[in-house]
């Protein structure tokens, strides 16, 4: 760009297969000016909308990009300057970008973080990890999720952190097999994953049953966990929703899952036609049924939660920061529970489902962040 | 679900890892073994087009090359399909079922009802269908319609090789006697296959694409066309919500009546000729239940009827493409009493 008061809004990349978005909507206008998170277009990507927000604050001089049209990722999408640059200076950027999104994705945009596997109590784990050296965080996913689950946070990440993601046994690709199904056998998994990787400590972030999959691992060995990090965490009540947790598992069409899927949201717009289809894939494939039930099984008895993470958190006794992330809209566990994370910074966040770090992934990585600075 | 492999090799996979999986999973056909103990690439074809090569080293003694005699072969997969074992047999083009008709109609196609429900007929067939490979008039035919008219068979049509491979594992899991059409033009198709085993349910179709304009149904490689025609539209401002069958019995009713209600315009494309075929059968589906939400007219864009020319420029204009799509979809979206 010809002027460095110029700003480019470009184009997210949510996810590590993400190659384009498309803008269902321009939420600010050109003219408008803009601050800080303010909330600027509504995206699609083929797996999930999300809504961007400015990362700089200024007016929208020029929307660059196009609703409904195939924009490849990182590409500018509008400018941000301030009222005093030349609409001609502004001209001219915007037909460089203009011819950006118009030639397409180049051809060797693929990339991402490669995925690796561990060998990890006789299972074949995979992960996938990006970004700099550094502290290393592991975001550990739910029921039902996989390490794709965290395709809005860790690319961001990745800015500052060593990001790693894994597929607890019965996810994603790997092994299906997860024998009793404990929350201590997931919690060996996670940190056979940290040997694996090759470090001693990391930061832990875990989502739902994942949460209390990073406490469990939190107690076996507190040295090796620097801050953790819950987001709508299990075993802090009694309460879950029992309904869908069985709906999840099981829901053998599109037809039957789509309505229970959108459960986890607050705003249930967000699941895409991908998304379902991407978790009945997952759910057909050989062993996950019966991996699904026997985790049911760890998550409940009857229709109240099994799993007990709030004396597993006292065992820790404050030697590791605990910071506890919940949307206020949650209909899987209800929010209210974290006032039962004895000793943890809270942050409850607003328009959120179960699923915060996909409906409102900054204000969860503001979160984490925080977390990880506070930490040391 | 990052490596992607062809339609081929997903048939092939599902093959290898069923007969992996149970032993009795066995595979039959024509040149299942052609050329065995030939050096390099003549050893073991695998079939005309090479789907099953690999399996029969792989496998000793369960890929079994047969005599070209259709009747023979195919009444054995099915009498060993009622004695305990899961036969893949192979009849390699669908243009040969004539002379095995008998055996898979009348005979697979009715144990399990006339033996009051005592008997199983666990087996598949698969074959090869579809113009374009300049195979002329007796090589090139679209058969499905006339399985899909007989009670006890299921007719399955894998259009994308994640389907191949589901559809496939589910065929041979299956109890009762399964066709699998194959296209020969999607063979080389590649697309995203999960390593693992996965079944897809029949009777289940697939929303490949999502519009709120006018509903295309398709099926096997008519999907693709009908997908590239949806992109045509969209750019000119028609959303087309594009439907693919996968299996034509069971056939799933529900999504094609669910979105034709919300569109309430239909066009069926089928690579068939055009009588007593599925896109009648689907224009009949729609007439009579979903007559309330129809704004325009149903319409069809299948083959002529007529047999498959061996002339280029005439087979070319034979099967269906997009154009013809782009034309019927604008004709319906258009249309006013």
């Amino acid at each position: 760009m010809t002027d460095e008061r110029i700003l480019a809004v470009t184009m997210p990349k949510w996810g590590l297969s993400m190659q384009v978005g498309k803008i269902t909507v321009w939420i600010a206008g050109e003219g408008d000016d803009v601050s800080v998170g303010d909330d600027l277009a509504d995206i699609e990507t083929e797996k999930i909308a999300g809504t961007l927000e400015a990362a700089d604050a200024g007016t929208l001089r020029r929307i660059i990009a196009r609703v409904g049209e195939d924009v490849p990722v990182s590409s500018t999408i509008a400018l941000i300057a301030p009222p005093d640059v030349s609409d001609d200076d502004l001209d001219a950027a915007a037909a460089e970008a203009r011819a950006v999104i118009d030639a397409g994705v180049p051809e060797e945009a693929v990339g991402g973080p490669a995925v690796e596997t561990a060998e990890v109590g006789g299972r074949k784990i995979s992960y996938a990890g990006t970004g700099q050296d550094g502290d290393v965080v592991l975001l550990i996913h739910g029921y039902g999720g996989d390490r794709n689950s965290w395709l809005f946070l860790q690319e961001p990440m990745a800015a500052r952190y060593r990001v790693y993601a894994l597929d607890l046994p019965g996810h994603g690709t790997s092994s299906k097999d997860v024998g009793d199904g404990s929350v201590g056998m997931l919690a060996d998994t996670v940190l056979g994953v940290l040997n694996a990787i090759g470090v001693q400590r990391a930061h832990l972030v875990g989502h739902s049953l994942g949460g209390a999959v990073a406490i469990a691992a939190t107690a076996r060995d507190p040295l090796r966990v620097s801050s953790l990090t819950l987001i709508a965490p299990s075993g802090f009540g009694q309460e879950i929703n029992a309904s869908y947790l069985r709906g999840f598992a099981g829901a053998q069409t599109r037809r039957e899952l789509k309505p229970v899927v959108g459960q986890l949201f607050a705003d249930e717009s967000l699941v895409t036609r991908q998304l379902v289809d991407d978790l009945l894939a997952y759910k057909r494939l050989d062993g996950v049924d019966a991996a699904l039930h026997t985790l049911l099984g760890t998550l409940m008895d009857g229709d109240t939660q099994r799993t007990d993470s709030a004396a597993a958190i006292a065992a820790i006794g404050g030697a590791v920061p605990v910071t506890v992330v919940w949307g206020k809209a949650d209909r899987v566990i209800p929010p209210a529970q974290a006032e039962s994370v004895a000793g943890a910074v809270r942050h409850l966040v607003d328009d959120a489902g179960h699923m915060p770090h996909m409906e409102r992934p900054a204000e969860v990585q503001a979160a984490i962040e925080e977390a990880i600075t506070r930490a040391g | 679900m990052a490596r992607t492999i062809t339609y081929r090799e997903a048939i092939n996979e599902a093959l290898a890892q069923e007969m992996e999986r149970d032993e009795t999973v066995i595979v039959m056909g024509e040149d299942n073994a052609g050329g065995e103990g030939s050096p390099g690439e003549m050893d073991a074809w695998g079939g005309v087009l090479g789907v099953t090569k690999g399996l029969y080293h792989r496998f000793p003694g369960r890929v079994l090359d047969t005599p070209i005699s259709e009747s023979a072969f195919i009444g054995a997969a099915i009498g060993a399909a009622t004695a305990g074992m899961r036969p893949v047999a192979e009849l390699m083009f669908v243009d040969f079922m004539g002379v095995c008709f008998d055996q898979i109609y009348n005979q697979a196609a009715k144990f399990r009802y006339m033996f009051g429900g005592k008997a199983v007929t666990p087996v598949v067939i698969r074959t090869m269908y579809g113009a374009g490979l300049r195979a002329a008039a007796q090589h090139s035919q679209c058969l499905y319609p006339l399985f899909t008219h007989v009670p006890g068979l299921k007719v399955v049509l894998p259009a994308t090789p994640y389907d191949a491979k589901g559809l496939m594992t589910q065929a041979i899991r299956d109890n009762d006697p399964v066709m699998f059409f194959e296209h020969k033009a999607l063979y080389d198709l590649a697309g995203p296959v999960p390593e693992e085993s996965y079944a897809l349910p029949f009777g289940e179709a697939n929303v490949m694409r999502e519009g709120g304009d006018v509903t295309i149904v398709a099926l096997g490689r008519m999907v693709h066309t009908s997908l590239e025609a949806a992109r045509q539209l969209a750019a000119a401002g028609v959303e087309c919500e594009v439907i693919d069958l996968r299996t034509t019995s069971p056939l799933d009713e529900d999504t094609v009546l669910e979105s034709v209600e919300g569109t309430g315009r239909l066009v069926v494309v089928d690579e068939a000729n055009p009588r007593c075929s599925v896109a009648t059968d689907i224009s009949a589906l729609v007439a009579q239940k979903a007559f309330g939400s129809l704004r325009a007219p149903v319409e069809m864009v299948t083959a002529p009827h007529t047999p498959v020319p061996f002339s280029n420029a005439l087979e070319d204009i034979y099967i269906p493409d997009a154009q013809r799509i782009v034309n019927a979809v604008k004709l319906v979206a258009e249309w006013t009493r």
